[in-house]
């Protein structure tokens, strides 16, 4: 299964060395997707000086409170994350 | 009247008493990103990637922006739904249509609705549409923001002012990666037979972060 548009997808859960561009906060996470940011360079490769082909970038929706047990607000409020498609583990 | 090394004096009704002076910037050490920064601008121009010229050009231009620029895009797509659909399909080429230059990095408009308000931040770093909208705030690239606009985005905004009714729910914008953020306000009630500039007046650079809405005057 590949990620698309309205694939639930889940940030896998790693903790690589060097730069990347994966927030902690939604490693581990399920969020949807909900549009392509682009085909972008990939910046882990570029932070040290490598190009590479482009990658996927997919916008991916999470509900704040899959992020924040405790959250308060509307329970609809959500964040939206452009992340790297190699993150990410398409789950349905 | 001597003065002192770190400070002067002048009178203020006779009496005269010292302040500190105002430190100039070489005052302080180099930090470890200023000598980067030299470093890595020397290295360029000596490696004929671009000119002193260029860099000089480019800091003038991300100091001329201006968020009067975001103020008309916006201004421009309350009153012409056409060009509101172009903006929200690309943001730079939209503003070439009206002669703004966006810069060469991608931006997205993202649109409230009624029902639905957008904030944008950067958590990791302070990513920002400089180009188009000139320097971010000070605030904007705080820890503060950064980490607790996605936290408890209803208590941020509450501190900047901002109390949304219930039933409008918040989507927050994180730009983790090659694209800048602009939010599109809805045109606030009071504004009908408005003017493109009166309108672009009233959108201030909060509200194209989101962290204000614009109101007629």
């Amino acid at each position: 299964m590949s990620v698309t548009v309205g694939t639930t997808v889940r940030v896998l859960q790693m903790d690589p060395p060097g730069h990347h561009r994966t927030p902690r906060f939604v490693r581990g996470k399920e969020g949807v997707v909900v549009g392509l940011a682009g085909r972008m360079p990939d910046a882990e490769r570029l932070a040290y000086g490598g190009r590479g082909p482009d990658q996927p970038v997919w916008r991916v929706r999470f509900r704040q409170t899959t992020l924040w047990p405790d959250y308060v607000g509307d329970p609809r409020d959500t964040v939206v994350l452009d992340l790297y498609e190699h993150w990410l583990e398409p789950r349905r | 009247m001597t003065h002192a090394h770190d400070e002067h004096e002048h009178g203020h009704d006779g009496h005269a008493h010292p302040h500190p002076r105002q430190p100039d910037i070489e005052d302080a050490p180099l930090t470890w990103h200023m000598a980067l920064t030299e470093a890595l601008a020397e290295l360029i121009v000596r490696k004929g990637l671009c000119t002193q010229a260029d860099i000089r050009r480019t800091l003038e231009k991300i100091d001329a922006a201006s968020p009067a620029a975001g103020g008309r895009l916006v201004a421009r797509a309350w009153l012409d739904p056409d060009f509101k659909a172009r903006l929200l399909q690309d943001v730079n080429a939209a503003a070439t249509e009206l002669g703004i230059d966006a810069g060469g990095i991608p931006i997205r408009a993202v649109e409230d609705t009624p029902d639905r308000h957008n904030v944008i931040v950067c958590t990791l770093c302070s990513c920002y549409p400089r180009f188009l909208l000139g320097g971010s705030p000070d605030w904007y690239k705080s820890k503060a923001y950064r980490a607790r606009v996605v936290r408890e985005p209803r208590a941020v905004l509450a501190e900047f002012g901002l109390d949304l009714p219930d039933g409008v729910q918040i989507e927050v914008h994180d730009s983790t990666a090659e694209l800048r953020y602009l939010v599109v306000p809805v045109r606030p009630p009071g504004t009908e037979g408005w003017s493109e500039d009166q309108l672009a007046a009233i959108v201030t650079r909060d509200c194209l972060i989101g962290t204000a809405l614009p109101v007629a005057a």
